[in-house]
């Protein structure tokens, strides 16, 4: 995974409560057998019309929302199915960074797993981030190792998230590999249950 | 003070806890499907590592696989996901059950079938309605493809303890109301994501006369509330329906295990982090109008107005909701036609399911505006299902009798609804394009989507006539 420490981009803003696992990547995506590529896919029945051509009210095809690598969301974001697919599909159109009032537990999970960050804000600042979001050149700033995001106006707030997965960020380390460190613990209460 | 049935389970998995870091949980069962396992094992290859135990690993097929002809798998893509399940199942010593298996069917249906989910069990799969299996006893809930890969490594998860979350449903549900308008009437009531962060118990009279497959219901859409997953204190019910199952223990061992089960239950002086509580007169036949599981209202009652909603934000989903769903406020929802019918998926697939719907279609004809059809959870649900002669009562009436597979809960297979169609489901979730893009996808038990089958439209099945079956 490739460490994430500060990133500086664009801000979309997406206004939708509740926005499902099933849009972020809908279910006729979920066939291919790679990680990659997914991008394509990323809100196809809300980002394309009938005759595939991309849908002008998108949010995301909005000619300010162009380039963006930060993504601000509304309420429950990224509910329902666990498809790491949504994640994927994010990183692969570009985003690093999605701030939402509240995420779903598995989306979020799987974020992290990833290299992309997921940002818990007051309602009060995603109105503000979503409303800030409709100029084409804002920009914030995430600095990851002291959980900040910020913008040229004037904005600062810090945010939190779980040491234990800032370290993993930052550091862009293999999770897999940390574990198997523990081995003998993981023998051991093999051992024990087997005996109990 | 006592313990809940979550912190005793959780407890007894913990293998390593170290200030400033997550738990590290043992998993006592991965169960694995197509769609979301191709990746974790092509980690595994690249970085050249084994499945640790495979023993605690079981694998079957069921989002993709046709529900006719299934061994015509037309779709490339499909059929090569079902193959590179095949062969990972094969190099790392995974036992699968195909398509020509008889153990085939949903993962969710599947794994209690087998007795392989027991009380107390920590389960995980990459798909999350895996807290399905909590109506044992269980803690079990889904998972994203890395940690699939985590899991197959290593057994193990890095997890945060949840906070505990009881659903207390007190009373006695009346005749023609189920445990899928139990669930839906809770989301309704407390919202699509009230459970976030949250394991929930559910409790209370109404939950402790169910049979286990109306816990599996209930249990299944825990995380159409938001939760990490939802369990029931395991009891004789449990136990009974647990005997004699091929992965189960036999004879003395399986009454040590009963004895060991029995002390899970949550302790009579537990507290839980947050409590909320549904009473069965508050729980009628229900149907959802719109486009997530807490946007529904009972068979008596019409659209929601705007103003019904309190913030602005609800009221703009509310408009998304009326204009994808092509209903408006207002509407009795028992005056909406349904052009398909479909009885099947995680939620409601078992034989209980099966003939909980047949009870409604003995001796009448699916409504010439309907296509209906019934597939079962598993292919022993289906054989089940034959022998007692439910299918030949659908088959009579007109319903396509299928072979067992996810289906049209999420249409991934060839069975989806076209757009602007209506669909009456007894799946678990009514999101945008869930069942094609532009289907509208109303969620119903199994005896509602039966009546809107006979009838075209959604009737109050508490006023209806059942047969015996």
């Amino acid at each position: 995974m490739e460490p994430f420490v500060i990133h500086t981009g664009k801000v979309a803003g997406l206004d939708r409560v509740n926005v499902d696992t099933d849009q972020i990547i809908p279910k006729q995506f979920l066939k291919r057998i790679e990680r990659t590529g997914f991008g394509q896919f990323l809100f196809y029945d809300w980002r394309y019309l009938d005759d595939e051509t991309p849908n002008p009210e998108f949010e995301l095809n909005l000619p300010e929302n162009q380039g963006a690598t930060i993504l601000v969301a509304n309420e429950n974001f990224g509910c329902g199915s666990s498809r790491e697919h949504a994640p994927w599909a994010l990183g692969d159109y570009g985003f690093k960074v999605i701030i939402a009032p509240n995420f779903a537990d598995i989306f979020y999970n799987n974020c992290l797993k990833n290299g992309m960050v997921p940002i818990y804000l007051d309602k009060a600042d995603i109105e503000y981030l979503l409303d800030q979001s409709k100029s084409a050149d804002y920009q914030c700033t995430i600095n990851l190792k002291e959980q900040t995001i910020q913008d040229n106006q004037g904005f600062t707030r810090s945010f939190v998230i779980d040491s234990h997965w800032r370290e993993m960020l930052v550091n862009g380390w293999d999770e897999i590999d940390l574990t198997l460190a523990y081995e003998e613990k993981i023998a051991n209460y093999e051992k024990q249950k087997a005996r109990a | 003070m006592g313990k809940t049935i979550i912190e005793k389970v959780w407890e007894k998995h913990v293998i390593s806890r170290e200030e400033g870091k997550p738990d590290l949980l043992y998993i006592d069962l991965h169960l694995v499907h197509e769609v979301t396992s191709p990746q974790a094992f092509e980690g595994l290859r690249i970085k050249n590592r084994k499945v640790r135990r495979p023993d605690l690993t079981f694998a079957t097929m069921d989002h993709n696989v046709p529900t006719v002809n299934r061994f015509v798998v037309q779709d490339e893509i499909a059929s090569k996901q079902m193959s590179t399940l095949e062969k990972n199942c094969q190099d790392f010593g995974i036992t699968l059950a195909d398509l020509n298996s008889p153990d085939q069917g949903i993962v969710h249906v599947i794994g209690p079938e087998l007795g392989l989910t027991h009380p107390g069990k920590t389960i995980v799969c990459g798909d999350s309605h895996t807290s399905t299996h909590g109506a044992f006893g269980a803690l079990a809930f889904g998972i994203g493809t890395s940690e699939v890969e985590h899991v197959l490594a290593t057994q193990t998860l890095w997890q945060q303890r949840p906070k505990t979350l009881q659903v207390n449903v007190s009373g006695a549900l009346g005749k023609g109301v189920y445990a899928k308008d139990v669930i839906l009437s809770i989301i309704r009531k407390y919202g699509v994501n009230f459970g976030t962060g949250y394991v929930i118990e559910f409790t209370g009279d109404v939950i402790r006369n169910m049979s286990m497959e109306e816990r599996m219901t209930v249990c299944n859409m825990s995380i159409e509330a938001g939760a990490k997953a939802g369990l029931i204190s395991p009891d004789e019910t449990t136990f009974s329906f647990l005997k004699g199952r091929p992965y189960c223990p036999n004879g003395i061992e399986f009454e040590d295990a009963v004895a060991e089960w029995k002390q899970l239950a949550t302790d009579p002086d537990a507290t839980y982090d947050k409590v909320v509580e549904l009473t069965a007169d508050e729980i009628a036949p229900t149907v959802t109008w719109g486009t997530n599981p807490s946007m529904s209202i009972t068979i008596e009652d019409t659209i929601p107005a705007p103003e019904d909603f309190d913030t602005e934000v609800d009221k703009r989903a509310a408009h998304r909701a009326y204009e994808y769903m092509g209903v408006t406020p207002g509407t009795p929802i028992s005056e909406i036609p349904v052009q398909h019918v479909f009885i099947g998926s995680c939620t409601n697939s078992r034989i209980g399911d099966l003939r909980e719907a047949a009870e409604i279609v003995k001796g009448k004809k699916v409504s010439p505006n309907v296509r209906a059809m019934v597939v079962p959870g598993s292919q022993k649900v289906k054989k089940q299902a034959e022998e007692e002669g439910l299918s030949a009562i659908f088959v009579e009436a007109g319903f396509e009798w299928r072979d067992a597979g996810c289906s049209m809960c999420l249409s991934m297979n060839p069975d989806v609804v076209p757009a602007g169609e209506r669909c009456a489901s007894t799946s678990n979730r009514n999101f945008e394009g869930r069942q094609g893009k532009g289907a509208r996808t109303h969620l119903v038990s199994p005896a509602m989507a039966a009546a809107a089958a006979i009838y075209g439209k959604f009737v109050d099945v508490r006023k209806l006539e059942t047969a015996s079956v």
